[in-house]
């Protein structure tokens, strides 16, 4: 049996869990996997491992399947990594647009200083890296490939560059309205399988099972069967089979690791920023809870404990999507104002239970004192409950701002690239965690260990005195 | 009694949970003159103090303070409050001084924030206050590095800073060793010889003799 992963988050015409059954996985890949299954002989079946996309290659190598299918990508990297098989589909990079700048846009040189979305770690990402430097394009990197046609249509990307299949499903899914693909294509790379470095053996099994299907027809008829059939795919099966080995695409060279530390440095400055307007905006938004929570009107203290419990009682996750996809009706918000809107609303509430439990540790002798003295209520939360109340915050403050530092590695989902987004872009590339991994977490140490230095520097000076 | 009276109490009644704690309290405070609050734990001496200091409602009598009169119901808003909080001074049992200001600045905070005294001018009055009471060199410390007694004097120092005409004592020698509360004791005398009334809640009968008058509270 043939154990293979795929993502069928990736969706048809790749993988696609089957709207008949959903326990079962369905599209070409799947049938291309089944086809290997039955070249291999040992009972012909082939079984399915759902794993991210952008994790298959780590996965193959850790053994947790043979065979890695789902639009993989033949890349330099990834060949000299991993075992790779021939190509066994041609795919093309195309760019998308609105109707509207058909007339202006040929190719990626017309988009200067324009936002262009792709899939992360992709040979589409790197082409637009790439164009970065050249041509001055900003390139924006997206999770899954249907927000970046989304925000497409809605303006707030100038273009979408990723495979043709991609886009023709995209344009599909939207009535054929929306955008359209330009014609010319990008750049040219190919589908391949993905085996472990040390499987070398049974790639050259799996070569061989797809030459004999690209001979025999069969890859052709699950193309077609898929509607992704064209005349490029016989010109490539007539190139792998007359070469004994495929050459790799080059339709992009991959960065070699170093060259990643200046887009690392921005993506911690991405954190560094998106976290610090966040909790700030965090802090302003809790005390006003905490104070409504506290002094305020009974519809008020409803209101505020409402808000409270909603936010601490659904995922931040949801609360970035609502943010983000969930009011372009109302308003489109530029993705890094949403992302600091979501975290920073969302830390708010959990902020103003630091807040009010901070206040009502102040003992209540002390407001009693004020009192006689004569203060006003808001006399009394700026001159005696306020500054003690701070004290009382300021450890679990220094530990949430910390936690909403790693929490911030969340905005990714809508396009911010930061830390860690930008570390697995890394990690792909260099085909290893460890040390992308080990570069991540301390600069990620760098920036919280200071933080957490200070305030027990602050706690000690205020305790002493 | 020296004098008219500063502090009227009539028929003064506080309910809790449907429980007389007060019933048809009854006591005058001449100006100058000290007057101790006895009897049991839970009698209601602290619960009379702090009806007359406006910080607890009472259910029924009259508490007039100096010409401000308080009624039955809850405790009028703060802005209302300005002219009792003129006349009335509190030293809360166990001090309540504000834990992260220095003895100095316990004392000077409501002459500058509500009395609108300068910096300057709040320093001296509040620097001659802690040197009368004998913690002058504590200016600088902060309540937690203040013995008890040093806690009780600096309290004492800060509720007289506005200058009250009365002012209200709750178990003020709790935390004082037998010398202490003798040299207390004449400092509430020198302070009632200016013309300052008090009316001091206490379970200490040494300290009470001490007093003009002792009027003992009896369980209702």
């Amino acid at each position: 049996m043939l154990v293979w992963g795929g993502d069928a988050e990736g969706g048809a015409p790749f993988v696609e869990a089957d709207p008949a059954n959903p326990a079962r996985v369905r599209g070409f890949d799947v049938e291309v996997a089944e086809r290997i299954a039955r070249g291999l002989g040992g009972g012909g079946t082939a079984r399915f491992v759902q794993i991210q996309w952008s994790n298959i290659d780590q996965s193959v190598e850790r053994g947790d399947f043979a065979l890695g299918l789902s639009g993989v990508e033949d890349t330099p990297a990834r060949r000299a990594r991993h075992a790779v098989t021939i190509p066994y589909f041609e795919f093309r990079e195309v760019l998308a647009v609105r109707p509207e700048d058909a007339s202006r846009i040929h190719g990626l040189a017309d988009l200067r200083g324009q936002r262009v979305a792709t899939l992360g770690s992709t040979i589409a990402y790197d082409l637009l890296l790439a164009a970065r430097d050249s041509t001055g394009i900003i390139p924006i990197s997206y999770d899954d490939d249907v927000h970046p046609y989304a925000d497409l249509v809605h303006s707030r990307m100038d273009a979408v560059l990723l495979d043709h299949i991609i886009a023709q499903r995209a344009l599909r899914r939207r009535g054929g309205t929306g955008f359209i693909i330009l014609p010319q294509p990008v750049a040219i790379g190919h589908y391949v399988g993905v085996l472990a470095r040390a499987d070398s053996a049974l790639r050259d099994s799996v070569d061989a099972i797809l030459r004999e299907a690209m001979r025999d027809g069969t890859l052709e008829q699950i193309f077609r069967r898929w509607n992704v059939w064209d005349d490029t795919q016989g010109a490539l099966f007539e190139r792998v089979l007359r070469e004994r080995a495929a050459k790799t695409a080059g339709a992009a060279r991959s960065a070699p690791g170093l060259a990643y530390l200046p887009s690392l440095a921005r993506a911690a400055a991405v954190t560094l920023l998106v976290s610090g307007l966040s909790m700030a905006l965090a802090v302003i938004v809790g005390l006003a809870l905490a104070s409504g929570r506290l002094y305020g009107p009974v519809w008020l203290r409803l209101l505020t404990t409402v808000y409270i419990e909603v936010i601490r009682g659904t995922p931040l996750l949801l609360q970035l999507f609502v943010i983000y996809y969930g009011l372009v009706g109302v308003v489109r918000l530029p993705a890094f104002l949403a992302a600091v809107l979501a975290l920073g609303l969302n830390y708010a509430a959990y902020e103003a239970e630091i807040y009010r439990g901070a206040l009502e540790a102040v003992p209540r002798a002390q407001l009693e004192a004020g009192r006689t003295l004569g203060f006003s209520e808001m006399q009394i939360l700026r001159l005696v409950r306020g500054p003690q109340a701070l004290r009382y915050a300021l450890a679990p403050m220094t530990n949430d701002f910390v936690a909403l530092l790693k929490d911030s590695a969340l905005v990714s989902v809508i396009t911010v690239v930061e830390l860690t987004k930008e570390t697995a872009i890394y990690a792909t590339n260099v085909g290893s965690w460890f040390v992308p991994g080990l570069l991540c977490a301390a600069v990620y140490l760098a920036m919280s260990l200071p933080l957490a230095r200070l305030a027990r520097r602050l706690e000690r000076r205020w305790r002493v005195a | 009694m020296t004098g008219p009276a500063l502090l009227a109490i009539d028929r003064l009644r506080v309910r809790y949970d449907s429980r007389d704690v007060l019933r048809a309290l009854t006591l005058e405070v001449a100006r100058g003159e000290i007057v101790a609050l006895m009897g049991p734990s839970g009698v209601g001496k602290t619960t009379a103090l702090r009806a007359v200091a406006a910080l607890q409602p009472f259910d029924d009598g009259t508490i007039v303070v100096d010409g401000f009169a308080l009624g039955p119901g809850p405790v009028p808003p703060e802005a209302r409050l300005v002219p009792l909080r003129r006349r009335v001074g509190f030293v809360f049992q166990g001090h309540a001084l504000f834990e992260h200001l220095t003895a100095l600045d316990n004392v000077t905070l409501a002459l500058r924030h509500v009395l609108g005294k300068t910096r300057a001018e709040s320093d001296g009055i509040a620097t001659t206050l802690l040197a009368s009471l004998d913690v002058g060199a504590r200016a600088g410390a902060k309540p937690s590095q203040l013995s008890g007694g040093e806690a009780q004097r600096v309290a004492i120092a800060r509720a007289l800073a506005p200058d009250p005409a009365l002012l209200l004592m709750d178990e003020p020698t709790a935390a004082l060793d037998p010398a202490r509360r003798t040299a207390l004791a004449a400092t509430l005398r020198r302070l009632c010889d200016q013309g300052r009334s008090l009316l001091v809640a206490t379970h200490d009968a040494e300290f009470a003799s001490h007093a003009d008058r002792v009027v003992t509270l009896r369980s209702s």
